[in-house]
């Protein structure tokens, strides 16, 4: 898939004093599993950059892809990829390679976020809270006997328990269990989406999402699923959570949540734009969870909540966005390089 | 500040209640992907028609007729084509007059229309298990409370039925229909035998039954059989729904209902608050393939076509799949149902099939009750010969590296997993 979108300008737009590319690539789709969230993120970044009068190309990706992006003379690339090759590193490594300048944090900021096990021990040394967890490979359970071990994750982490992918978003292959005689079944379903699991302790509070924009939180956007957890369905189906901004919590936890998460996006190196999930306990600690490097920006997404809470539509945080990347291409450094 | 994303929340019917984002719909936006070989779609193979002699209907009916083929119709469909499909019907020994027909949207509307005449939120519907996933779709939008009754290689488990029948009279309550596709059944790929044809007409008749019967292969048996239809057994007690999408091209959005004259009326007043009436340009395009091009050839061609898909994965998948699993043996038409030991999860492994690069249709989806854990649905009527036999390889290394990886995660407690090949003795697996 390769169309034109938007009636376009033909060169540079200024808006606010700031330089918005002339011919921008919104790369969404893939062959990921999370191809159509992508593909919904990618629909509503163009058409909300063309609404405002910049020249947009969706661009899907493809086995056609470089020859694409070289061919037609992008300024820059807006990343509305989820899942793996699109949030793990891949493209970032593409990109920088034809110096086309792109949304979103680099290589190795990318890399990290997206191996939650590893993140999460970077939070950890950063002084943040992190849930206790374990992590199992494929490879412990074919060739090292891990089942045997299975009975001691409940014993050491309690339940309930979440099971998940090691890598990959949008709660595919997420369980919730209440005790160990699901963990068998949650594992192998886990294992569909990824080499390695996570098991964590369940943490039980408020489920927030902090969006960080060029080093600063926006408001917390609060999730209150209608029924059973954010799962999937909770997630992408409209008007089944219910969400707040700026979520409902002291001003003093609040401000804690908000520096956890520019903490996390400066311990992983991030840059431009970044969401932080995380759960908030009964004590008001915040838990992070996860970095989202290439948030969604669907209609049910929590970064598009987020800004329109920070008084910004869409197209124009993505328009700061994509400011934000052309900035880098003139020699900023990421976040995190001078550190 | 209380953010809604979806303001219009408290407006809708209770019947759009349940319906939501799903997972596996968002994995089949990867399996259209053409690196992918996908046994999902249940898609006829149109490569196998002769497009110039479409291309000679169709420009036919524009050039001689285009004023009537562009303009409105009446609701019931056209006369011509009801009596063209009279003899697609004669040509499988399914009774009918032209006036008993309704023309349709595809079968899938006819369904839709169906649920629509019948079904008040909680009634009652006899269906096979597994079932058509949008025949299910039809039924549960209308609120209705579908109740599967199991099937084996010879189709529907008849004696099961009345079990059923019994127990639901016992309650008070009765079907307000039966639900079933007695030819090369979607998804599980078998016919109902003779003998259970003629002792569910028999059941109909001691139980004041009605049939739902849908059939849109009844005339893709690989060597060119076809069965008594339960239309033919007890007519006063069967809507049948016939398509040309499977014989022709679902492209023309064209199928039928035959019902009993009162039942059509109800159907066609129905149908005209729906859509007002069918496409005339399709309807007439139809009429012009069915008139005028040797459809009965063409047929022929579809029925070599399925025969050697099918053979290719039959053959693959007794080549590649790992012992403990089972799959049906079809005679006809587009499926093999498929079934994993117990400990895999279909709807939970697509995703690695996904990323292995092979896609099927989880099991659950053709259950109104959330069964079918443990099978899966292989179409293969689209993907090319040699296509399958990669797909069906790739499926296989999936299945034995994950039967692996069950038994090493649930170490002494795996669940059944030693299951040899055990046919069709008890049910369809599972």
């Amino acid at each position: 898939m390769h169309g034109a979108g938007g009636d376009g300008t033909d060169g540079s737009d200024t808006t606010e004093g700031r330089t918005v590319a002339g011919s921008i690539a919104v790369l969404s789709g893939g062959i990921s599993l999370e191809r159509e969230v992508s593909l919904r993120s990618g629909g509503r970044v163009a058409d909300a950059l063309s609404d405002r009068g910049h020249q947009v190309t969706r661009v899907d990706v493809d086995p056609n892809l470089i020859r694409t992006l070289e061919e037609d003379h992008f300024d820059v690339a807006y990343l509305a990829l989820h899942g793996s090759a699109g949030e793990d590193g891949t493209i970032q490594s593409l990109l920088e390679l034809i110096g086309l300048p792109y949304t979103g944090p680099d290589v190795l900021a990318s890399s990290i976020a997206w191996n939650k096990p590893i993140a999460q021990g970077l939070y950890g040394r950063h002084g943040l809270h992190v849930p206790d967890r374990v992590t199992l490979s494929q490879q412990a359970f074919r060739e090292m006997g891990a089942s045997a071990a299975v009975d001691r994750i409940a014993d050491s982490l309690g339940s309930p328990l979440v099971v998940k992918p090691a890598t990959g978003g949008s709660s595919l292959g997420l369980s919730i269990i209440q005790d160990a005689t699901a963990l068998p079944q949650a594992i192998v379903g886990a294992f569909s989406y990824a080499e390695v699991v996570l098991i964590e302790r369940f943490v039980a509070g408020t489920e927030i999402a902090v969006t960080v924009l060029d080093g600063q939180a926006l408001p917390a956007v609060e999730i209150q699923p209608k029924e059973g957890a954010y799962d999937f369905a909770a997630r992408y189906t409209a008007g089944a959570t219910e969400f707040h901004a700026p979520a409902r919590l002291d001003p003093d936890v609040l401000a804690a949540c908000e520096q956890a998460a520019v903490t996390a996006y400066t311990a992983i190196g991030a840059r431009h734009l970044s969401r932080a999930d995380m759960i908030v306990d009964a004590s008001g600690t915040p838990w992070i969870l996860e970095i989202d490097t290439c948030p969604g920006m669907t209609g049910t997404s929590l970064v598009p909540m987020a800004a329109a809470a920070a008084g910004l539509d869409v197209g124009e945080l993505c328009e700061r966005v994509l400011d934000l990347a052309l900035c880098d291409r003139a020699g900023r450094p990421p976040e995190g390089d001078s550190r | 500040m209380r953010l809604e994303t979806d303001p219009y929340l408290t407006r809708y019917a209770q019947r759009v209640q349940g319906m939501s984002a799903s997972e596996i719909r968002a994995l089949f936006a990867v399996a259209a992907r053409p690196e992918i070989v996908s046994f999902a779609g249940g898609m006829p193979a149109t490569s196998a028609l002769d497009m110039e002699a479409v291309e000679a209907v169709a420009a036919r009916v524009i050039r001689e007729t285009g004023a009537t083929a562009l303009q409105y119709g009446g609701g019931q469909g056209r006369p011509e084509l009801r009596r063209a499909l009279v003899e697609v019907m004669d040509h499988q020994g399914v009774p009918a007059h032209a006036d008993d027909l309704v023309i349709t949207v595809g079968g899938q509307q006819a369904l839709e229309l169906i649920a629509k005449c019948f079904i008040d939120p909680g009634d009652i519907v006899l269906a096979e298990g597994p079932t058509y996933v949008g025949g299910i779709g039809a039924l549960t939008s209308h609120q209705a409370d579908i109740r599967h009754v199991p099937m084996d290689a010879d189709g529907l488990q008849v004696d099961l039925l009345e079990e059923r029948l019994h127990a639901l009279a016992a309650e008070g309550r009765r079907a307000k229909f039966v639900y079933v596709i007695p030819n090369h059944q979607n998804p599980a790929g078998v016919s109902m035998s003779i003998e259970r044809r003629l002792r569910l007409a028999e059941l109909a008749d001691e139980h004041d039954l009605l049939i739902l019967e849908d059939d849109p292969y009844g005339l893709l048996t690989f060597n060119g059989d076809t069965l008594p239809s339960i239309r033919s057994l007890v007519p006063s007690r069967v809507i049948y729904v016939g398509t040309m999408s499977k014989t022709f091209a679902p492209g023309v959005r064209t199928g039928w209902i035959v019902a009993p004259r009162p039942i059509r009326d109800k159907l066609v007043l129905l149908r005209e608050a729906a859509d007002l009436c069918p496409s005339n340009l399709t309807q007439m395009v139809v009429e012009g393939w069915l008139t005028s091009q040797p459809w009965r050839e063409q047929i022929k061609r579809f029925r070599e076509v399925y025969r050697d898909k099918a053979d290719t994965m039959l053959g693959a998948l007794g080549d590649e799949m790992p012992d403990g699993v089972t799959w049906t043996v079809p005679v006809g038409a587009f499926y093999v149902w498929l079934t994993v030991p117990r400990g895999i999860d279909t709807s939970d492994l697509l995703a690695k099939a996904i990323s292995n690069r092979v896609a099927y249709v989880p099991g659950r989806g053709f259950y109104a009750d959330g069964s079918g854990g443990n099978q899966m649905r292989l179409c293969f009527s689209y993907p090319e010969v040699e296509r399958i036999a990669e797909g069906v390889q790739r499926l296989g290394e999936l299945l034995h590296a994950e039967l692996e990886l069950v038994t090493a995660v649930y170490g002494d407690d795996a669940p059944q997993l030693r299951a040899r090949r055990t046919g069709q003795a008890s049910g369809l697996g599972g």
